[in-house]
Order: structure tokens, then C-alpha cells, then sequence
């Protein structure tokens, strides 16, 4: 900083600095508040109706929890858990076959230049703009002629197209700032594209392709419109569809809601604990250097 | 059905036709809690007796039901069997969806279910299900404080006024719902029309009935904006005298001491409630008709019932069950079932449907003190006839054809012509070698996006009602944007809509990207300690789901139980209805979509932040450039390139930002925050199924968003070439 050996400046630095973390603090207060209030909800006993607006539990229980998490089947399995492995099943598979999708065709985009290239590229960002909700009754009859209704494998198929034109996109860019010189050299040496493409540029566009992951995989662990038409039994539900029915007509169960959200919660919360430090590069790398 | 034919019919069934060997009968129901508890013993009874069949059950919440029913039957992914209040009966038998109950059983005689129970589940003369339970809503009062219930409704308003005061209210109950409000109006003479409308809402009994609650609001006998989560804690804390609410607020009592009683009748006659029978059905397209059949006639059965009702709290339709002397000498289910003559049960016609939005467009209206009686029946007149306008004339579909035609055969020609082109410049081999690697992705996004939407475009030419499609051309898009049925520039009016879409577009980009930017800018602070803290705590937001980041802000903003209110009130303020007027409500939804979209675009500017190299801002130090200087000539311009895409997207993505809008205000105060994508799911699933005219709605979100990506990107680039 200018001037850091005078003690004017010095006063002023210092007072910048304990200006920013005021306004940081202030900030993670907001972001953090509503949070803690589920949270709260969820570990307070009973269905206690209070506009206290301390975020902190008066007392701490786990019952909502132990009530979401232990529901059963009709022939006695554990249903939450069965519906816990969908969510993962359904979500991991999704950013697989999201993935495998969108690498191939961004490395394309970003690397060759052919006919239909530009055409391509806009169909994909086209996808960005249509109104989700008039899709939904011809893909139910859609999938229903492929025999998918009420499987897990349709549930993955359509996440996992939907969530392609945005990670091509994104790869895309990303694929753009990676120098072409190391491609060539090994071309020179004879490599095959393929060769090239997975043991050259897929190790370096690591951040990229996590990031897209995680984008995918909040994408298919996150929906909940189309799985609770698609799916015709519990055993079959994904977790977002399963806590629907704590939101009731007449009456709302908010503890087991609040409990379930936690639950629905954590591993995204996690995944972007894991991921953080490519967040910040991969989202933005290819627009940046592009 | 006779006792012998049941006995028959159950020896049958024990003794097992090879027909059922292993079967699997699917049952759908809506049930919770004790029901759903009644309701599974009673079928686990029924698989004991029947080692042969397997009763697969699955519960989805009411509405989700129905709509799962609407399109699961016609295309044979329905189940056997599944229970549901009646209201819909009319619409499904008409659609097809039912299997007549004379061809799944015998004809039930006179006595055999309460004489209350069958015209709801008859549509023209032919019985579509048979009934399980009935439910209405009666008066609840805490015996503590007044022990003798009141036989007049001046009675019971006297005795309200009397325990009303600081905190406390004589009645409470959910006076914004017409299933509520409805036994004002029909002890005040009002009746459901034979032919529709059903409900005359400009009549003198509708206007009477709303004068009525207006009078008790401004006696402060009620609670404002009560939901059931209100009433129950008002009246479990001691602080309601008399409650309205149905069998289910038994199950939500705490240890305050009860009674029940018919709702006090008015000069004009008794206080009538609504009454729904909710009963079994056998769908059209069972797998397994007569293994199902068997089971729905059982679940009817009096044996099921006593549990249903000894377990499950229900007040059910078979007589021989209040024979059971657990039943007989039940003074709760006795008072539900007494006061059955008194009610009014919901017509079964699809036409019901309409009834609900415009009277609780009136009923809050009136509650908040926006309009008189008068002028909020006039209202709800109005939009009555708006959502009920008549489909459009069918129209002629060969100009159409001939249209589609020719666009085919353009495009093919275009098509060709370009791969000619292709070929001529002897690119073929390169083009085809590069689409391979992108075949996949295009083709499965040909398949499951582009061809779900270009069958939305063609839905959005046809009108759809009760099942059947009619041809009609642009009608749609003309009643829209020519405001046939709003106004253009009132709420719920396509201009109006558009521009509050706008709007909310524009303040939340605008939010998220000053927000974004400034935590961004202090995060990048070198040698910032606990960076890495911050970073994950102000992430946080985005990694919650949106539909429950909407449903905890819906909740932080609740009048009584929010701790937005409690905070306010905390402070020394006064506590605020949020959803009751258009700038709070909109608020509302702006703070939630704010506080789930900002860490997006702090992490975006985040990255391109630590992209700019830092010899950049020493050499701009150097030439002497101040603090705002750097940020105006090095940072901005360094950032444009990552923020254009963001904010492009961002944009696109808040301009469909449906659930946010739907949970957190869900369009109060009378749809005025409503915005485009909201008001075309309104049409095609709370609305009489309009799947043309939301079609019709979403094709014009997206010509709008088209021609704002065109300008846009264009806007940007021109920028972009400025710049250089």
C-alpha cells in the first residue's frame, strides 16, 4: 500500500481493514442467518410456533430428524434410505453422463473449426431460454413411450440433457485458455485426437470439469417438479420429492420440513466446501482469457 | 350390497380365484398421519386374508394426487385403485378416468352408507365410486371458557366479543378461504347454482356474508391473516374461544379441555359448511379391475371402516359401522356425522374449480380493508368471468399445415444447400469428423429439449378442455396480448405481468451484481485474514436448494411466526404484513432471490478478479491514478468480458425464476407480483388444465427473451469493440 511507513497512512489502513471485515461480517451474518433458523427448527422439539428471532434453539432435540430419516416401506425396508441412494444414484449418474456429453462436444466447439459451428453453439444457448414448464407434459409422454416412466434411468436421461448445453458452454470456455502448443507438439508426435483429448486437455481443465460436476450434479439432486410426475412410487422418490409431503394442505409440518432441508442440504454444502477452490477459477477462466 | 352378496363376496375373495394368484394392486391416496395409519392396518388386514394379493399404497400429497391421476390414467400408468374427495369426480368421469361402480360391484342399497354420502359421487345417475369418509368443518370451543355452545350466530358473535381482547380472539379460524367462509354464505340464503357460475358473487347473500366477516374483523374478534398453524396455537394457548376447522384440527388439539357443536344457525337458517366425501375408485385403465375392485369394496366395507374410524378419527360413510358401539358412543365422530344434514357438499363439476380463486380474491379483499363488501363481490365477479371465458372458436387448420409444410421444406432446402456448400469447399470430411464428437450431446438435447418444446409451440395453437383438444390458430396468443380476458395494464394482465417480470429481472440483476462485486472487491483485499472463512459462509446460499431457500424466506417473513416481524418487533416496531401490498410483497421475493443469487456473482467477479495481474495496479499506481481511477481504467474493463456472459445468463435465468415467486408470495397481494412463467403455470395446472393458453404464455416468455438476447449480445460486442 502507498505511503504504508507514514503513520497517516498506516491509521488508514488499519481502518480500512477493520472496515472491510465489519462489512464481511455483516455480510456472513446475512448469508448465514436464515440457515441457522432451519436449523433451529429442525433440532427445537415439537411443533413449537414462536417469531423469536434468536437463531439458536431453546432446547435441542433430534426427533425431526429421527422421523424423516426413519421412514419405512410397506414390507418393513428403510425407505429414506432407499431414497437417499436414488438421490445419489440419479444425481451421480446424471453428472456422469452430463459430463461424458459435454467434454466431448466443448472440446469439439473449442478445437475444430467446421461447418455449423456457430449454429451448433447457439442451438445450445437457445436451450438456456425455454421456459421449463410447458416441457413437462410432452416429456412425460415422451418418456412414457420410451417405457422411462417411473424409472430412475429417465429421471437421469433428462437431467442429464438439460444440464448439457451449460456445461458445454462453460468447458468450452474453459478449453479456449488452454494453450494449443502442447496439442500440437503431441500431434507432430503422431497422437490420435482422442489421445489427446484425454490425456492432454481433460488433466489440465481439472477445475472446469469439477465445477461442471457440481453444477450438474445440484441439478439433478435439486429437482423436484418433474421427478414427483415422472415417479409413480416411494420406493422410486427422489429425497426433494420425499420431503414434499411434510408440506401438507391443511397443515405443515415445519420441524421434519426443516430437518428434512438440513438433510437435503448438507451434501451440496459439502461438495461446494470440496470444491471451492476451483470455483472461483473455473467458472470464470474461459471468459476471462477468452 | 346385501349381507349375504357381502358375505359371498368376501368368501370368494378369502378363498382366493386363481384369477388373483399373485397379484399386485396398486392404491393411491392423500392420507397423513392417523389416516394414513387406519388406512394402512386396514389394507395390512386385507393382505392377511388374501395371501394371493399384494396392496401396494403410495401417498402423495392431495394436489400432486390429482394432477398425477389426470395424467397417469389416460396413458395406463395409473393405479388399481385410489382414494380422493369428490369434487373432482364430475371432470374425471367425463375425461374417462372412472370405472362405473356398476361394473365393479353391487349396486349398494339404500341403507348401506349415510344417505349424505352418494349424490356427491353420482354423475349423471350412475354411482362413480364408493364413499369412505365425509369431512366439514363444525365448532370447536374451549369448554374452559365457554361451556354452553351457542345455537344463534349473534350468540356465538356476543360470546366472541365477550372473550375477546388484548392477544386473545372469540373466533379464529382461516377466514381468508372460501371452504371456510362458505358457511356465511350459506346460512345467509346463498346457494350453488344449478348452471354456471356456480356462485353468484355480485348476490345479495355473497355480499351479505362478506359485510358479515368484515364486521367481525373490525371487532377484532379474529385473528388477521390466520392459517391453520395460527388457529391451532391460538386455541391450545387458551387464546381462542371458538375455532371453525374440520376433523383434521382433532389431531392438533393439545391438553385444552373441548367440545364440539353444529355451527350456529343465522335467521335465514343454519350456518351450512361445505361437506367432500372422499371415496374409493377403480380407475379405467386398472391392470388388475377385479383384484382392485375387491379391495375398494372392502376399504368401503363396515369392518375397514370401524378401524378407519376408531384409528384414522374419520366420520365414515358405512352405516353398519356407527352400529360398532365405539363409534356410537364417540361424542366427536357423533357430533361430525349430526350436523351431515346440514351441510352443502361441493359440486362435483369441473366448474367447482373456478369458484375458489375469485372468492378468496373478495374474502381478502375485504380483511384487509381494501374494498366494501359490494366492491370486492364485483371483483370477484370479474375475474370469475375471466378465468371462465369460453374456449376460443375452433379454427381451420390448413392454412396452418400449409405453413408447417412449407417451413419443412425450406428448411430442408436450406439444409441441403448448406451441406452442397460444405461438400463444394471439400469440408465434409472435417465437418462430419467434428459433429461425431458432438453427436451425442446434440442428440440427446434434440430429443429431450428441443422436441418437448416444439411440442409446447404446437399445444399453444390448440385449447384444451376436460380432457379434449380443439384446433384454434392464434387464438390464444390474441386473447393475450389484446387482454380479452385482464386488462392489459391490471394485474394478472399480460402488459402488467411483463412489465413486474421487468422489473423483478432488473432489480435482482442489478442487486446481485453490486452485491456480488462488492463482497468480491473486499474478499480480493490482499492479505485479507480469514479469507478463506468469509468465502464459504457467504457461498452458503447458493448450495441450498431454491425451492427451500423460498419456502424458509416464506417462513422468516410470516406475519405471526416470522422472525422478520419478530426482529422488527424486537426493535421497538411494528410487525408487517408482507404479502398484503404490492411493494412489501414484492420486497419479499426480491430480498429471498437476492440473498440465493448473489454468491453466484461473487464468485464469478471473484475469479476474474484474481485473473488480473497485479502489475496492472502498480503500474497504474505509478502514473499516479487514485484508488477510484484503478477501479474505473483497470478493474471494470478487465472484468467486462467474465461479467457479460454472467449478467447474460443471470438474466435469463431470474426472468423464469418460478419458484421463488410461486412459494414466497405466490402472486399476493391479487396476483400483482405474479410474473410470467407464475402466471402460465397458474393457467395450465390451477386453472381448468388452459394447457393452450400456458403454452401460449411460455411461447411469448420466449420470443421476449429472444429479441433481449439478440439486442443484448449485439449491445455488449459494439461495447466489447469500443473498448479496443
Amino acid at each position: 500500500m502507498s505511503g504504508a511507513s507514514e503513520p497517516v497512512g498506516r491509521r488508514a489502513s488499519l481502518l480500512a481493514t477493520v472496515g472491510t471485515h465489519a462489512l464481511l461480517v455483516l455480510a456472513s451474518i446475512a448469508a448465514l442467518y436464515p440457515v441457522l433458523w432451519v436449523l433451529k427448527i429442525a433440532l427445537q422439539p415439537g411443533q413449537s410456533f414462536d417469531n423469536d428471532p434468536s437463531p439458536f434453539p431453546s432446547s435441542v432435540s433430534l426427533e425431526h430428524f429421527v422421523e424423516v430419516t426413519s421412514t419405512t416401506t410397506a414390507s418393513g425396508g428403510w425407505l429414506f434410505g432407499r431414497q437417499l441412494f436414488n438421490s445419489l444414484a440419479v444425481s451421480g449418474l446424471t453428472t456422469a453422463v452430463g459430463l461424458l456429453l459435454a467434454t466431448s462436444a466443448a472440446y469439439a466447439f473449442s478445437r475444430f473449426r467446421f461447418a455449423g459451428r456457430e449454429a451448433g453453439l447457439t442451438a445450445f444457448l437457445l436451450t438456456q431460454i425455454f421456459p421449463g414448464i410447458v416441457m413437462l407434459i410432452p416429456l412425460y409422454i415422451l418418456l412414457d413411450l420410451m417405457g422411462l416412466l417411473n424409472a430412475l434411468a429417465g429421471l437421469v436421461l433428462v437431467y442429464s440433457t438439460t444440464s448439457v448445453p451449460f456445461a458445454t458452454w462453460m468447458l468450452k470456455g474453459y478449453f479456449d485458455t488452454i494453450p494449443k502448443e502442447l496439442e500440437e507438439a503431441a500431434r507432430i508426435d503422431g497422437a490420435s485426437s482422442f489421445y489427446i483429448f484425454s490425456r492432454i486437455v481433460l488433466p489440465l481443465a481439472r477445475p472446469a470439469l469439477a465445477v461442471t460436476a457440481l453444477f450438474s450434479f445440484m441439478t439433478a439432486w435439486n429437482e423436484f417438479i418433474l421427478a414427483a410426475t415422472l415417479m409413480n412410487d416411494a420406493s422410486s422418490f427422489t429425497l426433494p420429492v420425499a420431503l414434499q409431503r411434510y408440506v401438507g394442505e391443511y397443515q405443515t409440518d415445519w420441524g421434519s420440513f426443516a430437518a428434512g432441508a438440513v438433510i437435503v442440504s448438507v451434501p451440496v454444502m459439502a461438495l461446494f466446501y470440496a470444491l471451492q477452490r476451483h470455483l472461483v477459477g473455473g467458472l470464470t477462466a474461459g471468459a476471462v482469457k477468452g | 350390497m346385501t349381507r349375504t352378496a357381502r358375505a359371498g363376496l368376501a368368501a370368494l375373495l378369502a378363498w382366493g380365484p386363481a384369477a388373483h394368484a399373485g397379484q399386485t394392486v396398486v392404491l393411491w391416496h392423500a392420507y397423513r398421519g392417523a389416516e394414513e395409519t387406519a388406512l394402512t392396518q386396514v389394507v395390512d388386514a386385507y393382505e392377511a386374508a388374501h395371501p394371493d394379493v399384494t396392496v401396494e399404497t403410495l401417498g402423495v400429497p392431495y394436489e400432486a394426487l390429482a394432477s398425477k391421476l389426470t395424467t397417469a390414467i389416460p396413458r395406463d400408468n395409473g393405479p388399481d385403485v385410489f382414494v380422493f374427495a369428490h369434487e373432482r369426480v364430475g371432470g374425471w368421469t367425463h375425461a374417462g378416468l372412472l370405472r362405473p361402480v356398476a361394473d365393479w360391484a353391487t349396486a349398494p342399497s339404500a341403507d348401506t352408507f349415510l344417505p349424505a354420502s352418494l349424490p356427491p359421487l353420482t354423475v349423471d345417475g350412475a354411482l362413480m365410486g364408493l364413499p369412505l369418509a365425509s369431512k366439514s368443518v363444525i365448532l370447536f370451543r374451549n369448554t374452559d371458557l365457554v361451556p354452553e355452545a351457542p345455537a344463534t350466530v349473534d350468540a356465538l358473535v356476543a360470546s366472541a366479543e365477550a372473550h375477546t381482547g388484548p392477544g386473545r380472539f372469540g373466533l379464529a379460524y382461516e377466514a381468508e378461504s372460501f371452504y371456510f367462509h362458505a358457511p356465511w354464505y350459506f346460512g345467509l340464503g346463498g346457494t350453488l347454482a344449478a348452471e354456471p357460475p356456480l356462485v353468484d358473487f355480485t348476490s345479495a347473500p355473497f355480499v351479505d356474508s362478506l359485510a358479515f366477516v368484515d364486521g367481525l374483523q373490525e371487532a377484532h374478534v379474529m385473528p388477521d391473516e390466520a392459517t391453520g398453524a395460527l388457529v391451532a396455537q391460538l386455541f391450545n394457548e387458551g387464546r381462542a374461544a371458538f375455532v371453525v376447522s374440520g376433523p383434521w384440527f382433532l389431531g392438533e388439539i393439545g391438553d385444552v379441555p373441548y367440545a364440539l357443536s353444529p355451527l350456529p344457525a343465522f335467521p335465514s337458517g343454519p350456518a351450512r359448511p361445505f361437506m367432500t366425501e372422499e371415496a374409493v375408485f377403480v380407475s379405467a385403465t386398472a391392470a388388475h379391475p377385479d383384484a382392485g375392485a375387491a379391495l375398494a369394496s372392502w376399504l368401503a366395507g363396515p369392518e375397514a371402516a370401524v378401524v378407519r374410524a376408531t384409528v384414522g378419527r374419520q366420520v365414515v360413510a358405512s352405516a353398519a359401522a356407527w352400529d360398532d358401539p365405539a363409534l356410537a358412543s364417540d361424542p366427536v365422530l357423533s357430533a361430525f356425522r349430526d350436523q351431515l344434514p346440514d351441510t352443502v357438499p361441493m359440486d362435483n363439476r369441473p366448474q367447482m374449480r373456478d369458484v375458489w380463486e375469485p372468492a378468496q380474491l373478495a374474502l381478502k379483499k375485504v380483511l384487509r380493508g381494501d374494498a366494501s363488501a359490494a366492491e370486492a363481490g364485483a371483483a370477484a365477479a370479474r375475474r370469475l368471468s375471466a378465468i371462465t371465458a369460453p374456449t376460443p372458436a375452433p379454427a381451420n387448420p390448413t392454412p396452418y399445415l400449409g405453413l408447417l409444410a412449407t417451413a419443412v421444406l425450406g428448411g430442408l432446402a436450406v439444409l441441403w444447400r448448406w451441406v452442397a456448400g460444405v461438400r463444394a469447399q471439400g469440408a465434409l470430411g472435417d465437418t462430419l469428423r467434428a459433429w461425431t464428437w458432438i453427436a451425442p450431446a446434440m442428440a440427446a438435447v434434440l430429443v429431450l429439449v428441443f422436441v418437448p418444446f416444439a411440442t409446447g409451440i404446437g399445444i399453444s395453437l390448440f385449447a384444451h378442455d376436460e380432457g379434449t383438444w380443439t384446433f384454434v390458430g392464434l387464438a390464444n396468443f390474441r386473447a393475450i396480448v389484446t387482454g380479452q380476458y385482464f386488462p392489459l395494464l391490471h394485474p394478472l394482465g399480460f402488459v402488467y405481468t411483463l412489465l413486474v417480470t421487468v422489473l423483478w429481472t432488473a432489480a435482482n440483476v442489478v442487486l446481485h451484481l453490486a452485491l456480488g462485486l462488492f463482497l468480491a472487491l473486499l474478499l480480493n483485499r490482499k492479505g485479507l485474514a480469514l479469507r478463506p472463512v468469509y468465502r464459504v459462509l457467504l457461498i452458503l446460499p447458493w448450495a441450498v436448494p431454491n425451492y427451500i431457500t423460498a419456502l424458509i424466506w416464506k417462513g422468516l417473513f410470516h406475519k405471526q411466526f416470522g422472525a422478520i416481524n419478530g426482529l422488527l418487533e424486537a426493535l421497538g416496531l411494528q410487525g408487517v404484513s408482507w404479502f398484503s401490498s404490492f411493494p412489501t410483497a414484492f420486497a419479499a421475493n426480491l430480498c429471498t432471490n437476492v440473498w440465493l443469487g448473489f454468491p453466484f456473482m461473487m464468485v464469478v467477479c471473484l475469479g476474474a478478479l484474481q485473473a488480473i495481474p497485479s502489475e496492472l495496479y502498480e503500474a497504474a499506481e505509478v502514473d499516479g491514478a487514485g484508488a477510484w481511477d484503478r477501479f474505473r481504467h483497470v478493474t471494470l474493463p478487465l472484468l467486462q468480458p467474465a461479467l457479460v456472459p454472467a449478467v447474460l445468463l443471470g438474466t435469463v435465468w431470474t426472468f423464469n425464476q418460478f419458484n421463488i415467486v410461486y412459494l414466497v408470495s405466490g402472486g399476493e397481494p391479487d396476483g400483482a407480483t405474479e410474473i410470467l412463467i407464475s402466471e402460465a403455470y397458474r393457467w395450465a395446472f390451477t386453472r381448468q388444465e388452459r394447457f393452450g393458453y400456458a403454452a401460449a404464455y411460455a411461447v411469448l416468455i420466449f420470443v421476449v427473451l429472444l429479441g433481449w438476447s439478440a439486442v443484448s449480445t449485439r449491445l455488449a460486442r459494439r461495447a466489447e469493440e469500443a473498448a479496443r
